[in-house]
């Protein structure tokens, strides 16, 4: 228990950090774009959109740094992010809302997935040392984990899409034949159009899991728990999935958080690629158009995202190994 | 003798090294008998926790059982399966290793770790693994309540107990026990060894007994095999070999220790360094090192030759008539 | 000196047994040249829009030319230093910063490791990619010390907690207590008994933190945030996805800088991999198939 509130804390500290790194930086860079920023737009929109920029960045009122400070916090918390400059007149959060469940669903799937298969694979792999696996695995993950993920995803789209026509290789849905809408076509849609940018996803991060997997699991496999679940007569498998795999998992859980944040880095270019309607794809957009407010609330929830995910990793590193809820 | 249970016949272990294989057990032979315990002594390296896990099929890369043959109640068990193997495990021998830290699974309580062993053996109930458990917990006085406790929260001798307890859980005909007295103090050594007689009188299993520490095993064993660089170099009762040792290593080796009565005398080592494995002299291995080596130390390997009491293995205990 | 040429026999020996290693060095030569001497390679002049464009493959012209007439295999080339360049000096100055505050935090202990340790982990956990994209977007064409910083501010801390791992581990090893005992100083401590046995540890963190910016540097550069101005494999592929060349039927405009980079990763990732089973032995290739048997 005790381990869990000082997993809380930690992260929010780092949640802390985060919201204040955001606040400075405009600031911090040389000739002051928070500044410049606001003097570039007066004038040029019309006053709530102006004020929604200044929430976002803190400005605004005149007031001293520090209530400016505490006044973005304060606007971080109750969730007035203002209206997003780029989509006028929509409010910053209804548009990340529209953007959210695309990027969820695909981040979601894959990452579960890829954790889920590069693991077990991992396993596997170290399990029969030699094999056709051990053999073949490595060295080509190492070399496809160091292509980056977007050049991936363009040789994807090349391939399967331009040159083999399996797949389509742009947005979340068909927008001329589709409308969006609980139909069972639209579904297909969504599937048919998720499945590039998944793949590709899924294959640049599982190289990362196979890999760290199966170096825990030689080096467990050598230790004597193992040679003594051996010598008690256990099946096989029970020795591969609870004495070996168990502990070979728990360096590799904990690597799951710090390797999160490049595998969205990772995504937010697919996204690009592909222009797939996900929260990536509306960074890069709001980067575009200068869309001050919905850049500083995306970079909010992305943070929030993966210190949620790490968390859920910590719990399920505490449920499988007795010896960190004991804490020392 | 009665039927031995333990057959080992010319059993050979290599391991893979980038210089070629090193002969770490090199042809041993010995029988066990129902009940007895047999200490195996040597110095560190010289093989014997190697045969130990070659008998009972444990050996892994780059550790490979080369010849030799292992019969358990007459069955042979190199030539069986994986999977027939399997169903001979903890059943009949089952295994005491040195670190119990280590030994351990770290991430499952005693409990779960007792109870799997039988759920692969047999088909008893919950109830009737609960209850075998708590009896095996007993009979080396660890409280009940542990059962629910993980690895790292026991004391050493309290972890080596427990693994005590767990090689008795199906009443094994032979206990294989690779130093598990090491990690301990003297005090908690002398402990569990007392313990592990008694079980033993009461249930009657054998005992294969591996150490570097011969005083350890000198109250306990029947009979005492010294091996030297991968071979038996002695092998015969307890107090025979104890008080009158033949093999000029194995006098080194009981000149070592110094005896708590008696008048003091000078310790000797020995002098020199086990020879190489990968290269070994072509005769008598402990020849480099032996004060009364003759040429045909060196030039003839010596074999194990038994006599009234004891084998050996030494030209100069056994001299070969030339036919 | 003679510590020197042993270390290089080392490394000679190593390479040639393993061929990930291998593989990984050749490759890393071949771009380290192309970096130090990129007229050799370059048949015309890169920038220059002179060529009929979107041509496919021909000789004048081995990879055909950009919608702006340039040549795309003259490009490729002139790319190179960016991309190596950035690879190496971040690498470098991201080590360097590791093992200064894994190193210190493990040494000086106490509240110190705790506050060292505490940055070292937010900065860990902080997503750095969107925030890399913000402070780019604030600064708009960012030039190559930006992303140097940039990248360099982000990417230390991976490291930093491995070293301090490490030195931890090492720091209560009986060799070291010897040396405090014997009355060395600090600064002998750390340097000479400390570091040394941390090398294959430190060239590793090297190699990954290389990686790491090869890989976001072209990531940020493809989405228009470098300098786009300026010649390399991610500015390229910035220009390619602009004008469509996928769909416009030239494709190796868009996939050759992509093979390139991922030459340059994949270079780093084996000489990394190698690196770990030097340290770790148990790592390295089984090949005979016996061994298999072994776990029933």
């Amino acid at each position: 228990m005790r381990f869990i509130v000082r997993r809380i804390g930690f992260l929010l500290i780092a949640l802390w950090a985060a919201l204040t790194l955001n606040f400075f930086i405009p600031r911090l860079m040389p000739g002051n774009p928070a500044q410049a920023i606001v003097a570039n737009f007066r004038g040029r929109i019309n006053p709530s959109a102006l004020h929604a920029i200044e929430v976002a960045l803190g400005i605004g009122g005149h007031q001293n740094l520090v209530a400016a400070y505490f006044q973005y916090l304060g606007n971080t918390f109750t969730g007035n992010f203002g209206v997003s400059t780029g989509n006028y007149p929509q409010t910053v959060t209804h548009v990340i809302g529209v953007a959210l469940p695309w990027s969820l669903g695909l981040l979601g799937v894959t990452t579960v997935l890829g954790f889920v298969l590069g693991t077990g694979l991992g396993a596997l792999a170290a399990w029969r040392r030699g094999g056709v696996l051990d053999n073949l695995l490595p060295p080509s993950f190492i070399v496809i984990s160091a292509f980056p993920y977007f050049w991936v995803g363009l040789l994807c789209a090349w391939l399967f899409s331009l040159t083999l026509n399996w797949f389509p290789s742009l947005n979340g849905y068909n927008a001329t034949v589709d409308s969006p809408g609980f139909t069972w076509t639209f579904a297909v849609d969504v599937l048919n159009h998720s499945v590039l940018p998944a793949f590709t996803i899924l294959i640049s991060s599982i190289g990362g899991w196979i890999l760290t997997m199966r170096n825990n699991m030689i080096t467990v496999v050598a230790e004597d728990y193992v040679k003594m679940a051996r010598a008690k007569g256990l099946t096989p498998r029970r020795i591969l999935w609870q004495y070996a795999g168990r502990n070979a998992l728990l360096p590799n859980l904990t690597g799951f958080a710090m390797s999160l944040g490049f595998i969205i880095s990772g995504a937010i270019l697919v996204e690009d690629v592909f222009n797939y309607p996900g929260v990536g794809f509306l960074l890069l957009q709001a980067v575009g158009n200068e869309d001050f407010p919905l850049l500083q609330a995306l970079l909010l929830l992305i943070t929030v995202a993966v210190l949620v995910a790490i968390f859920i990793a910590d719990i399920a590193t505490a449920l499988l190994d007795p010896r960190t809820r004991n804490n020392r | 003798m009665s039927t031995p249970i333990l057959e080992v016949r010319d059993l050979q272990v290599h391991y893979a090294t980038p210089h070629g294989p090193a002969q770490a057990v090199n042809k041993v032979s010995f029988d066990l008998a129902p009940g007895e315990f047999l200490a195996v002594v040597g110095e560190s390296g010289c093989g014997k926790s190697t045969m130990l896990f070659s008998i009972a099929q444990l050996l892994t890369y780059p550790a490979e059982t080369v010849g030799g043959t292992v019969r358990f109640n007459g069955v042979e068990l190199t030539s069986l399966s994986p999977e027939e193997l399997r169903q001979h495990r903890w059943r009949d021998i089952s295994v005491v290793m040195q670190s119990a830290m280590n030994a351990l699974n770290p991430t499952l309580s005693i409990g779960a770790q007792l109870a799997d062993v039988c759920r692969a053996h047999t088909d008893w109930s919950d109830a009737k693994i609960a209850e075998r458990s708590a009896e095996v917990l007993a009979m080396v006085s660890i409280d009940v309540t542990h059962l629910k406790s993980f690895p790292f929260q026991l004391s050493g001798g309290m972890r080596q107990r427990a693994m005590i307890a767990m090689a008795l859980l199906l009443e094994p005909q032979l206990i294989i026990m690779d130093e598990p007295t090491s990690a301990l103090d003297v005090v908690a050594q002398r402990s569990l060894m007392r313990q592990v007689e008694n079980l033993r009188r009461q249930l009657g299993f054998a005992v294969l007994f591996v150490t570097h520490d011969m005083s350890v095993v000198s109250h306990f064993s029947d009979r005492l095999a010294v091996m030297y660089a991968g071979e038996i170099v002695e092998l015969g009762t307890t107090r025979d070999v104890f008080d009158r040792p033949r093999h000029p290593y194995s006098s080194g080796l009981m000149d070592a220790f110094p005896s708590i009565v008696g008048a003091a005398r000078e310790l000797t080592g020995i002098a020199g360094n086990p020879p190489s494995l990968v290269d070994p002299p072509v005769g008598c291995l402990f020849a480099p090192r032996c004060a009364h080596a003759t040429d045909e130390c060196r030039e003839v390997r010596p074999a194990l030759v038994a006599s009234a009491d004891r084998e050996v293995r030494c030209h100069l205990v056994n001299p070969r008539r030339v036919s | 000196m003679k510590r020197l040429s042993s270390l290089l026999g080392a490394t000679w020996r190593f390479l040639r047994r393993d061929k990930k290693a291998f593989a990984g060095a050749v490759i890393m030569l071949v771009l380290l040249i192309l970096t130090a001497f990129p007229s050799w390679f370059t048949p015309d002049d890169p920038a220059a829009e002179i060529y009929s464009p979107g041509m496919g493959l021909s000789w004048a012209h081995p990879l055909g030319t950009t919608s702006f007439g340039q040549d795309v295999f003259s490009q490729l080339m002139a790319g190179a230093r960016q991309s190596v360049m950035l690879a190496l000096v971040v690498g470098f100055l991201c080590t360097i910063l590791s093992v200064v505050v894994g190193i210190s935090a493990a040494y000086l202990g106490g509240l110190i490791d705790d506050g060292l340790s505490l940055l070292t982990d937010v900065i860990l956990v902080i997503p750095t990619f969107p925030l890399i994209i913000v402070i780019a977007a604030y600064t708009k064409n960012a030039n190559f010390w930006t992303i140097v910083f940039v990248l360099v501010f982000t990417g230390w801390s991976y490291g930093a907690r491995q070293m301090r791992v490490q030195a931890l581990s090492l720091r209560n090893r009986d060799y070291l207590l010897a040396a405090r005992a014997r009355g060395e100083s600090s600064w002998y401590i750390i340097s000479v008994e400390l570091i040394p046995p941390m090398t294959s540890l430190i060239v590793a963190n090297f190699l990954s933190a290389a990686l790491y910016a090869v890989l976001t540097a072209a990531g940020l550069q493809f989405v228009g945030l470098g300098n786009v101005n300026t010649e390399s494999w991610g500015t390229m592929l910035y220009w390619a996805q602009n004008n469509e060349a996928l769909a416009a039927g030239y494709p190796l405009w868009a996939l050759a800088p992509g093979i390139m980079i991922a030459l340059l990763g994949s270079a780093l990732a084996l000489l990394n991999y190698a690196f770990d089973e030097v340290s770790n032995p148990a790592l390295r290739p089984v090949t005979n198939r016996r061994r298999r048997k072994a776990l029933a």
